[in-house]
């Protein structure tokens, strides 16, 4: 044998490589990436600052009320808060185990690193906790921080003092790790019965099914009741109804009881063993399990392309009647149609987008305006401006998801695009109108449904049909635009795109640019609300009205033109 | 026909290419060599319009890369080192959509993306998608995808990895035959054999600047190199490893 070998298999341990030996590399790449946006960047840290700060202290404000309001029923306000925090965990529970499916499969069967580890002598054991700890903190550190204001609000209401922080993460930690053990041991389930490239499909499609049932179940099962005690026959069932948990065996429950408990110096340690004696357990047989299948899993996982191949019977078609258009578009537009609905995980998010704009039309439907009694002209016309800035919101989100990521998509191929003699403007206006156009006939629709459903005077439908159609072409423009600005070409997951940094920076763009839409429509709207009352029946277009939509076409029409500019350069400028 | 002028490329504090100068006449089939991390790449990819040079400039067909980019890359095929493609395109479609990049389409494009496919035999391939290839597949689609559009010049960036020996083959009697028929090719290799047997003129690279360039003749005379092979030449220019490091390195 040779001195190398010799003296490698002296030093080595016999297990191999330790579990921060593993997560080395990981530890150091995500040092250097903060490194790399520090140098030069105040910018965008001072607007993460501005934007997480604000987010934290919104969410903070917001539950402070609701928590010191509660606090003035001492006898079940407790009782409700402890409801209340069950319920926020139980619906993050369910996010993370979703989460934890879809990261799981990334982790433990795609990741770049796993050639290496799973040649080298590392025992699996250890390569197990490692991938845990690294599907844990990819899948649960937004829910963690989601869940700083909130438990902070706990803490000050409830007078929890200094240690809070650290009674809180022992109680959430072992409540993170079960459903990242589940999310993995269901993911390392199915690799084995599928190949891996299959199971993301399928995955994504169970994914976000569940989330859309989350979604409406939570909608169904309205806990704004929680909130109305006079919906209950009396006092005692109310009580009954919250001391009862939806389930003994809910960690959520353990997690939340554990939280309170603390907050209300209870000396009660069941809670706390509940969930450390539950989340071990769980990784021990999840090691057990991981042991067994992982090495056949993993095999499975380098096999299985999709071999199939969709959508040749409308490409034609869709061809034909795009004949219209010169050839370098037309086949940007349709190379842009099949990539899209070929990718399970891209158009299965059609259907999270259906759920949501469900839910969007079932709560203005569930709004209490129409109960018999004649509802005021002014109370429909401030309800439907103020759709307006929700039906914005929605729109925004659905831009951030399917258009601001488009230009990162196109990601490793962008040598191909750059050296050909291509047009970045139009390869620009392709991506715009691809996205653009179903978001405009999607705004339209929704605010047709959801205006007629709030009963609309035709001057306020005519005023809202315009400002979203404004706000549609400027958010499309921005959602493009901040795509190119803030790109993500080496993400391994579409889905990570659109909660990204300049993800963010979209959502807060649009939602500034919404504020001043409806800022400059305000005026005219309380000017025509104004002469209602005045005694006019039904007060017509005045000037000050078209004043106020041709600003907001101004303001709209600056937004759509100025960032793609801007964008075109920054993509012409781009070393790759 | 590819003209490169005091081009310069700088990330930051770091130079990567300093102030190459090269004239690639038509007609000729040029090797650019050197060691990892010597420039070659960024060289090819300024030249395809990929990165914009710091300073300097690049003709292609005596059109300016960054000033008249249009007309230049209209007459360029480009054949990176790692076959990147759309994974949800099939083998026809993403040269189609090349095609189409190009401003070509119809019957003609149809003809020409059969032909390429059979040449390479990818034909059984044809309607698959581009994920289920193997890596030596997609370097012949990507570089089926730069002769689609019967380019003038063509910049190949480590053409034979992951090709098998007869497509390797292919591939030479491909670049000579255009080569004999006017055009150009600019192929970066680190295969020192093949740029000896392939290439009418070389260039070797070093450090971001070139530091030997011509005929193997010419190269010879200008390193005072006798009768040496090019590898001899080539680790002469750029140093290696003595037989001695090696041996410390391997602990034998």
């Amino acid at each position: 044998m040779s001195s190398v070998t010799s003296s490698a298999v002296e030093s080595s341990p016999p297990r191999g490589a330790g579990i921060t030996r593993i997560l080395f590399p990981k530890w150091r790449s995500v040092l250097a990436r903060l490194a790399k946006e520090r140098s030069g960047a105040g910018t965008r840290i001072l607007l993460l600052v501005l934007i997480g700060g604000g987010f934290w202290a919104g969410a903070f404000g917001a539950f402070y009320r609701v928590l010191k309001y509660l606090g003035t029923t001492p006898e079940i306000g407790a009782l409700l808060a402890g409801k209340i925090l069950s319920m926020i965990l139980l619906a993050f529970g369910s996010i993370l185990l979703l989460s934890n499916l879809v990261t799981a499969l990334s982790v433990f069967f795609l990741a770049k690193d796993l050639d290496m580890l799973v040649s080298a002598p590392v025992d699996w054991g250890r390569l197990y906790v490692a991938k845990l700890g690294e599907t844990l903190i990819h899948s649960s550190w937004m829910v963690a921080l989601m869940l700083v204001p909130i438990l902070t609000a706990y803490g000050v209401v409830y007078d929890g003092g200094p240690l809070v922080p650290v009674a809180a993460i022992g109680a959430l930690l072992p409540f993170f790790v079960l459903p990242t053990v589940v999310g993995s041991a269901i993911t390392l389930i199915l690799v084995n019965v599928f190949p891996a490239r299959r199971t993301r499909d399928l995955l994504s499609l169970i994914a976000i099914g569940a989330v859309g049932g989350v979604v409406i179940f939570l909608r169904v099962l309205r806990p704004e009741q929680l909130s109305r005690p006079e919906g209950f026959r009396n006092l005692v069932d109310f009580v009954a109804e919250l001391q009862a948990p939806s389930h003994p065996l809910m960690p959520s429950d353990w997690a939340a009881d554990a939280v309170m408990n603390w907050l209300q110096h209870v000396g009660d340690p069941l809670p706390l063993l509940l969930l450390w004696s539950t989340a071990a357990a769980f990784v021990v047989l999840g090691a057990a399990l991981h042991s067994r299948l992982y090495p056949s899993g993993y095999s499975k996982a380098q096999e299985g392309a999709d071999k199939y191949v969709a959508g040749t019977r409308w490409q034609a078609t869709l061809s034909r009647a795009l004949a219209f258009l010169p050839v370098t578009r037309r086949e940007f537009i349709l190379k842009d149609l099949r990539v899209f609905f070929r990718d399970t995980t891209q158009w299965s998010q059609l259907i999270l987008l259906a759920v949501l704009l469900i839910v969007y039309v079932f709560n203005i439907r569930a709004l209490p305006l129409y109960t018999g009694e004649r509802v005021p002209y002014m109370l429909v016309t401030l309800v439907v401006f103020l759709n307006q800035g929700l039906g914005g919101f929605v729109l925004a989100a659905i831009a951030a998801r399917f258009i601001f990521p488009s230009v990162s998509l196109e990601g490793r191929q962008l040598w191909l695009l750059k050296s050909s003699p291509l047009d970045l403007r139009s390869m620009l206006w392709s991506k715009y109108w691809v996205g653009t156009a179903p978001l405009l006939v999607v705004a339209l629709g929704i605010t047709l449904v959801t205006n007629s459903i709030l009963r609309a005077s035709p001057f306020m439908m005519f005023l809202s049909l315009v400002t979203i159609a404004c706000f549609t072409l400027a958010a499309g423009s921005l959602a493009l635009s901040l795509g190119v600005l803030y790109p993500q070409f080496d993400t391994e997951n579409a889905a990570q795109i659109p909660t990204s940094f300049g993800g963010m920076v979209f959502m807060m763009a649009s939602i500034a640019l919404l504020a001043a839409i409806i800022a400059i429509e305000a005026r005219p709207v309380s000017a025509h609300l104004a002469a209602y009352q005045m005694g006019e029946e039904a007060p017509g277009f005045t000037r000050e009205l078209w004043l106020a939509v041709g600003g907001v076409f101004l303001v709209s029409a600056a937004v759509t033109l100025i960032p793609l500019s801007r964008s075109r350069k920054r993509l012409e400028a781009l070393d790759l | 026909m590819i003209q490169l002028n005091e081009l310069t490329k700088r990330y930051g504090k770091f130079t990567a290419v300093n102030g190459i100068s090269l004239e690639i006449p038509t007609g000729t089939l040029y090797g650019l060599l050197g060691p990892n991390g010597a420039g070659k790449t960024t060289t090819m990819r300024m030249i395809a319009g990929i990165l914009r040079p710091t300073s300097g400039t690049v003709t292609v067909a005596g059109y300016d890369v960054v000033r008249q980019p249009m007309e230049a890359k209209q007459r360029l095929g480009f054949i990176p080192d790692r076959p990147f493609v759309y994974d949800k395109l099939t083998g026809a479609e993403f040269l189609r959509f090349v095609a189409g990049l190009y401003g070509q389409s119809g019957a003609d494009v149809e003809r020409r993306i059969d032909e390429l496919l059979d040449l390479f035999e990818l034909v059984p391939w044809k309607n698959e998608l581009t994920e289920a290839y193997s890596h030596g597949m997609r370097q012949k689609l990507i570089i089926s995808s730069a002769l689609v559009h019967r380019p003038e010049v063509i910049v190949v960036d480590e053409p034979m990895v992951g090709l098998d020996p007869k497509s390797a083959r292919l591939l030479k009697d491909i670049f000579r035959h255009f080569v004999e028929r006017g055009g150009t090719v600019l192929m970066s290799t680190h295969t020192l054999e093949i740029a000896e047997v392939m290439c009418d003129r070389i260039g070797i690279v070093f450090g971001g600047q070139v530091v030997a360039a011509g005929t193997m003749a010419e190269i010879r005379a200008q390193t005072e190199s006798g009768a040496a092979t090019l590898e001899e030449v080539f680790l002469k220019l750029t140093g290696g490893l003595n037989a001695r490091e090696l041996s410390d390195i391997l602990g034998r």
